[in-house]
């Protein structure tokens, strides 16, 4: 068969691919937000621990051989970095919005300085699972070639979901979250849980970075994240604070980010810009009509400073 | 483990320079409800933080049953039966009933499985004498249900010592029997004690059994409820013989003009959901209307669309011309406004006190000259109504931090009642403030309102409202439900109405 045998489909069929390989960074870094918004902070640090996370992930995996190690040293990278937001916003008077702009720029600066090196080399790349098997069509093939981090990422959105809901740790977490007053009468241990949950959210987003780096073809360089890390807050927000929402919610990203790579693929190249701007028009639109002044975000976890 | 006596002996606790225990003692009887009385800032809530393990005193001894403890965390406390159900309420408001009866567990446990933790609890709940759903958000709760939630949590939680801080500010009558008497047939039961704290001599004088006077960090008066009169504790509260509650001004008939005219308001509350349906009303000239109602039940929605905070349907006109609450239109119409927490609403607290006596006018001669401000002139202002309304600070360059509650009160009364105002709403005005400045508060909305305002007063404190309205209106769910003269007024039918209850 040949390439216009499956005629207007090819375009539908490009932008689920791209859907599934963008938004898997996606679900990871919301994801871990949405588990330290629960906790009643911010981390909009995010962006520097996705950049951070890449960066160590591609070190790791090209000096051991092994992606899924690369995998594991991103998400350590991610905790430490979740420590250090967690432990600067324990101190009084800290505010998390701040510290989380100055990791942004702090780990995106570590990244570029320790990843220099690594723009060259090779490193082994994670493996593809081929759900294409069955189809002779090369697109249908390269739709289906799904990183196996893809599936990790919908099976720990139900984890997820377990666990803040059918959990005693869960509760705790929500309860920090939501009512710091409700949390300390229960004698819980607030700076605690909140410092883990960051490093729980910078373990998560660090893995997200290390997608990045690591998925089919694999490469390092220093423009791989674009903004995906702040985009995350935003698709917490339009999640709702669920995580099966984040899920859905990443999906709906990923095909904005696939859009403009997809059109060009079937031909389209005018307005590449434009199209390759979807994701952040997106992310406006939702911001926009998932706000109001009327009902202040009903669903937020109490305890978050969005909207005071 | 049936009551507990409990005992506090010699506690003291500072905050920086200030002291606020001063050697207080407290014997609680076991099963027995023990009153703690006091102005705002006394000392009361301080000591029961003490006594759950939230604040650690520099001196002092707890002991139950004749056994002394160290309390270092609300764990110690939960472990010696020791349970306490603030005034803010501590349950998370987006989860469930069920929710935080699990998470207040003393084990979290690991994995739930609703189904029959949901049975367990409604075995548990069953036995209480009033109902609180289990699978309801709490922050879809009324103030009254939350009260009972947390109630029903301590006692889930096996409590033999319940600490009720101010527990009837957000209950109708008829909940706060309901509830304050289940916890007094406890104690007689001997199954629990209890301490009480209020402000309020009927509600001690009718489910205490002991009090306790605190005044400025130091017990001033203790002993069985039935051998002091409610002057002897007035009195030992405020520190010097009172003089007596509002005098009624001499009623006025008010004049047949309407000052305020709400039309058909609808409001929506933080939640999206109406707070405020089809709601109208009218005040006229000379009159004070009262807004009775229980705290949640769209009075805050109310005040805030009136002054035009919050997006609105409906119309308001103030004499005549519509009003949404703009600069322009406040000065000229008149429409001035005392509400709750007046440092957090009606001020600027990191603003001098004369800055802040100047946020009605500052835009205007003689404050201000062109784009300029005349700070001789505001500094000449704020001393006439500093000393015109005996507001106590540490200079006119103070910051409004620096204020007392009751001086910060004075101040924006003398900012806005020295306006020419020909309509005042004024929303919980005394909510927190000491006895002094409650008296001074009421004097001024009464002088208002035979100066000729219109006053709409919206007040949680059905005792306070009915010294001081002409007229009640309740409300409910959103509504006004029920309108009837002061004179004729009667607390039972209006806490029915309160309660949402129609047929009174």
């Amino acid at each position: 068969m040949d390439v216009t045998s499956i005629g207007w489909l090819t375009l539908p069929l490009a932008i689920l691919g791209g859907a599934i390989r963008v938004s898997t960074p996606f679900i990871f870094v919301s994801i871990g937000e949405l588990i330290t918004e629960k906790s009643g902070r911010i981390n909009l640090g995010l962006e520097g621990t996705l950049m951070l996370g890449a960066m160590a992930g591609y070190g790791v995996s090209y000096l051991s051989g092994s992606p899924w190690l690369g995998v594991l040293a991103a998400g350590l990278a991610g905790t430490a970095f979740g420590l250090v937001h967690g432990l600067l916003c324990s101190v009084k008077r800290v505010n998390d919005t701040a510290i989380g702009i100055s990791l942004i720029v702090l780990g995106t600066g570590l990244a570029f300085f320790f990843g220099k090196p690594l723009i060259e080399p090779k490193a082994p790349a994670l493996p593809s699972i081929s759900l294409g098997f069955w189809s002779s069509v090369p697109q249908v093939r390269a739709a289906s070639d799904v990183n196996a981090l893809f599936f990790v990422g919908i099976l720990l959105a139900f984890a997820v979901y377990v666990f803040l809901n059918r959990t005693g740790w869960g509760l705790m977490l929500r309860t920090v979250g939501d009512s710091e007053d409700a949390a300390r009468a229960l004698g819980f241990p607030v700076l605690r849980v909140r410092i883990l949950a960051t490093m729980a959210g910078g373990f998560l987003a660090g893995i997200g970075g290390s997608f990045l780096s690591l998925s089919y073809p694999g490469s390092w360089s220093e423009g791989l994240s674009s903004g995906q890390g702040i985009m995350a807050v935003a698709l917490v927000i339009f999640a709702r604070w669920r995580s099966i929402n984040a899920l859905g919610a990443s999906l709906l990203f990923g095909g904005a980010g696939a859009l403009g790579p997809a059109l060009q693929g079937v031909g389209v190249t005018g307005y590449y810009y434009l199209f390759n701007a979807a994701p952040y028009i997106l992310t406006l639109a939702i911001m926009v009509a998932s706000t109001s002044r009327a009902a202040p975000f009903a669903d937020a976890p109490g305890e978050l400073k969005l909207h005071r | 483990m049936t009551a507990p006596q409990v005992e506090l002996l010699n506690m003291t606790k500072r905050f920086g320079a200030n002291l606020a225990l001063n050697n207080v003692s407290l014997l609680i009887r076991s099963g027995t409800v023990h009153a703690l009385l006091g102005e705002n800032g006394a000392g009361k809530s301080t000591l029961v933080k003490c006594l759950v393990g939230f604040y650690h005193p520099e001196n002092g001894h707890i002991q139950v049953n004749g056994r002394e403890h160290r309390l270092n965390s609300p764990k110690d406390a939960d472990a010696l039966g020791i349970g306490m159900v603030y005034q803010h309420f501590t349950l998370v408001p987006s989860m469930t009933v069920a929710q935080n009866l699990v998470v207040s567990g003393a084990r979290l446990p690991a994995y739930i499985n609703w189904q029959s933790e949901l049975k367990r609890l409604t075995e548990v709940t069953k036995k209480l004498p009033f109902h609180v759903p289990l699978d309801v958000r709490v922050s879809q709760l009324s103030a009254g249900e939350k009260q009972k939630a947390e109630i029903v949590k301590q006692l889930y939680l096996g409590r033999k010592l319940l600490i009720l801080d101010e527990p009837t500010s957000v209950l109708t009558p008829a909940e706060a029997d309901e509830v304050l008497g289940y916890v007094r047939s406890l104690t007689r039961a001997g199954e629990l004690s209890a301490v009480l704290i209020s402000h309020k001599f009927h509600e001690v004088r009718r489910y205490a059994d002991d009090v306790t006077v605190l005044r400025r960090g130091a017990s001033v008066r203790t002993g069985a409820v039935a051998d002091l009169s409610d002057d002897a504790l007035a009195e030992a509260m405020i520190g010097e013989p009172v003089s007596k509650m509002v005098q009624h001004a001499p009623k006025s008939p008010p004049k047949p003009n309407i000052v305020l005219s709400i039309k058909d308001l609808c409001v929506n509350g933080d939640n999206g959901l109406p707070a405020v349906k089809d709601l109208s009303l009218a005040v006229r000239e000379g009159e004070i209307a009262g807004i009775a109602g229980v705290s949640g039940n769209g009075q805050l929605e109310l005040v805030e669309a009136m002054m035009g905070q919050r997006d609105r349907n409906g119309t308001i006109t103030v004499s005549g011309s519509s009003f949404n609450g703009t600069r322009k239109e406040i000065a000229r119409l008149g429409v001035y406004g005392l509400p709750q927490e007046p440092l957090k609403n009606a001020c600027i607290d990191r603003m001098s006190l004369a800055e802040n006596l100047a946020l009605r006018n500052f835009d205007r001669a003689p404050l201000c000259r062109g784009i300029a401000m005349n700070y001789g002139a505001l500094a000449v202002q704020a001393e006439r109504l500093v000393a015109q309304f005996r507001v106590k600070a540490p200079g006119l360059t103070a910051s409004m931090n620096a204020l007392s509650g009751g001086n910060v009160q004075r101040a924006v009364l003398a900012r806005e009642l020295t306006q020419d105002v020909r309509l005042l709403i004024a929303s919980n005005p005394t909510f927190g403030l000491d006895f002094v400045a409650c008296e001074e508060t009421y004097r001024r909305i009464v002088e208002a309102r035979n100066g000729g305002a219109a006053v709409l007063l919206i007040s949680e404190d059905l005792d306070e409202l009915l010294g001081l309205v002409d007229r009640v209106l309740v409300m409910s769910a959103g509504r006004i439900v029920h309108e009837v003269l002061a004179d004729c007024a009667d607390k039972r039918v209006i806490g029915k109405y309160m309660a949402g209850m129609k047929a009174a």
